[in-house]
């Protein structure tokens, strides 16, 4: 039962942690949070199957349980959705920072048009 | 013919690789995604006609049957989806290609070698979105699809592609760990992602633990579908996009998310549930929607707005969950995915004539550019619900049925749906009154401040003005006379297939109406999944969860 306690717990701080970043402006911050919460919902996805011994072709030799294997070509699955995503945002950062300089996505030029101080100078 | 689902969703992606190995030959690039496309909506006519003759259409890929495999399912609903969103993929690529091609010559930089590639894994993971039979497949066609609008969005890299494109990526990614985590607990509680399975096994749970997998689902789906309060994102980050990209978004992407709210509302959880709660959403999307549209200064904003605005007549539908407002609502989806394509493209032909869409510096347009005026003219009026167009009868059906339901928040929806058509008229009228009805706006201050200074020494100021504005005048017309036939072919495309919603009203309204019949009666996606032979397994959902798949 403690098991189960310690990885809910980890689940849960991991989706904090994450999610936490993700919300910053700084892209490699949102890259670092994504792959936190990948990790979160990974194991997420691990609990959420029977444990046992391997689920190789033939029977189990004493009579064990076999363990789910649906849950783990799941998280296979996600691993390489994250692994895309990542790529991507990390190609968005690099390119974030040719273009400002700066570590973080740049201000809505867009906004001082509904601030009402430059009613001509915003683009769509 | 089930071998018809697959292959519906494998011609794009080997499209995308084609194209992708062909990346420094356009015309190459070109005939293959038109080609593929094009192929893609004859197999979806296929299988329209099929589904429609025999019911639903099951492929269980690799030969694993239903709950173990990956499972292709095509009902009504999901084969009418699949056509109407090949035609607007369709007519988008050619206006996309038409746009390239006028602006090569121009920019031969322009880094347009990944756009074929990645528009075909778009329409992909639309594609797959629609056909796929079970939870966890879903989520793999949300991910490409997503995956390519993010590159879309941002194509080309410049400051505020990257400043739009962060705030969209980021809650994508956030809707995205949403519905996964769900998945994770839907198997945990059940053993299966399969959607038919599920059906069954999901009404053998307590109802409290339902109730909390069913709101994780329409949280991640509420996001994707921009549902308020979850829709600021929208208007944010797509009309910074090409014209094409920010059509094929409006178009598709968010009706992605209604398809996914109907399937589940239908097919998993309990009829009616969380119905209230929808309701009240549906009332705030659409009223906070169009209050925004209205103050809004530029053309994209306006019409990204009224898109939010406008899902929350779907939503509307799909709370009512009675036959009624489902045909309804799904009319309603066919009728908004082509009018807000055509409307976007629209504002993109507004943007290569004119050089802006901000409202205030647009005019005489209709003098200069009488196509587009009726091309911008007659979806315009569509979204608004003026009769007899398709607009309006959506609406008319929908209210039917919010009347037919009879209580009281229906009957306030019904009325908040009225106020938001008629504002909706209001704003896109402001929208086509400036731009294309009012003269030519006078140019910048600064040169007005030249014109007061030099008005002594030179002709009068009246003269001045009017000579600037016949140049404007005619600039604008040389710029419509130019504008290339593709583009202008595509939008006609579109709207002319959102007239024929309207023309042929009757038997596609009783297609929808079937559609959401064979919604409401699980038993015929059940059965068609599983095999008629294989009723609910009762208690089987305690002992053996998980295990099945072992060995």
């Amino acid at each position: 039962m403690t098991g189960t306690i310690i990885l809910a717990l980890t689940i849960g701080g991991l989706f904090a942690c994450g999610i936490y970043l993700m919300l910053s402006r700084n892209l490699i911050r949102v890259l670092l949070g994504f792959l936190l919460a990948g990790h979160a919902i990974n194991l997420l996805l691990l609990v959420s199957g029977v444990g046992g011994v391997p689920p190789i072709v033939g029977e189990p030799s004493n009579g064990e349980a076999v363990a789910d294997p649906i849950p783990q070509a799941l998280i296979l699955t996600s691993i390489v959705i994250s692994l895309a995503v990542s790529t991507f945002l990390l190609a968005m950062a690099y390119r974030n920072y040719q273009v400002t300089r700066e570590p973080e996505v740049a201000d809505d030029l867009a906004d001082s048009e509904y601030a009402g101080s430059d009613p001509s100078g915003g683009q769509e | 013919m089930s071998w018809l689902l697959p292959l519906a969703v494998i011609l794009p992606l080997a499209g995308a690789g084609i194209t992708l190995v062909a990346s420094r030959r356009p015309r190459i690039q070109r005939v293959i995604s038109l080609g593929v496309l094009a192929a893609q909506l004859i197999v979806e006519f296929a299988v329209l006609v099929q589904v429609n003759d025999t019911g639903p259409m099951v492929m269980h890929i690799g030969g694993w049957t239903a709950p173990f495999g990956i499972t292709l399912v095509a009902d009504q609903l999901a084969a009418f989806m699949l056509v109407v969103s090949t035609i607007v993929a369709f007519a988008v690529l050619v206006y996309a290609i038409s746009q390239g091609m006028a602006d090569e010559s121009e920019t031969p930089e322009t880094p347009v070698s990944i756009f074929h590639p990645t528009f075909l894994i778009l329409t992909a993971g639309v594609t797959n979105a629609f056909v796929s039979g079970d939870l966890f497949n879903l989520f793999v066609s949300f991910e490409i699809l997503l995956t390519a609008s993010y590159v879309l969005l941002t194509i080309g890299g410049t400051r505020e592609r990257l400043r739009a494109g962060a705030p969209y990526i980021v809650v994508s990614l956030l809707s995205s760990l949403i519905f996964l985590s769900a998945i994770a607990m839907i198997y945990a509680a059940t053993g299966t992602v399969n959607m038919a399975d599920l059906s069954v096994k999901l009404a053998q749970l307590p109802a409290g633990i339902v109730a909390t997998l069913q709101a994780l689902l329409l949280v991640a789906f509420g996001v994707k579908a921009a549902i308020f309060p979850m829709s600021a994102w929208l208007p944010d980050s797509y009309p910074s996009a090409p014209a094409p990209a920010t059509a094929v978004f409006a178009g598709l992407l968010t009706k992605v998310g209604i398809y996914a709210i109907i399937r589940v509302q239908t097919l998993l959880f309990p009829p009616g549930s969380f119905g209230t709660l929808l309701m009240i959403a549906a009332l705030l999307t659409m009223l906070v929607g169009i209050l925004g549209a209205i103050a809004q200064s530029g053309v994209k904003r306006l019409l990204s707005f009224t898109l939010v605005s406008h899902i929350g007549y779907m939503l509307f539908g799909i709370a009512l969950a009675s036959q009624a407002s489902l045909g309804a609502a799904i009319y309603y989806v066919a009728h908004h995915i082509l009018v807000q394509a055509a409307l976007f493209l629209g504002a993109g032909l507004i943007e290569r004539v004119a050089g802006t869409t901000v409202i205030a510096r647009l005019g005489g347009l209709a003098a200069a550019a009488p196509v587009l005026a009726i091309l911008f003219f007659v979806p315009a009026m569509n979204l608004a619900g003026v009769p007899p167009l398709s607009g309006f009868l959506g609406k008319v059906g929908l209210f039917e049925a919010g009347v037919a339901d009879g209580r009281v928040l229906a009957l306030i929806l019904v009325a908040g749906g009225a106020l938001t058509s008629l504002l909706t008229l209001y704003a896109i009228v402001r929208v086509w009154g400036r731009a294309f009805w009012r003269p030519v706006p006078e140019v910048t201050g600064l040169e007005d401040g030249r014109d007061a200074l030099e008005t002594e020494s030179g002709r009068p100021l009246a003269v001045r003005r009017r000579a600037q504005r016949e140049a404007q005048r005619r600039i604008t017309s040389e710029e419509a006379a130019r504008l290339p036939i593709g583009m202008v072919g595509a939008t006609t495309a579109i709207v002319a297939v959102g007239l024929l919603l309207t023309v042929g009203a009757g038997p596609i309204y009783g297609f929808t109406d079937r559609a959401a019949a064979s919604l409401l009666d699980r038993n015929v996606y059940v059965n068609a999944v599983l095999g008629s032979g294989a009723p609910a397994p009762p208690g089987a959902s305690g002992t053996d969860e998980g295990t099945g798949g072992g060995g």
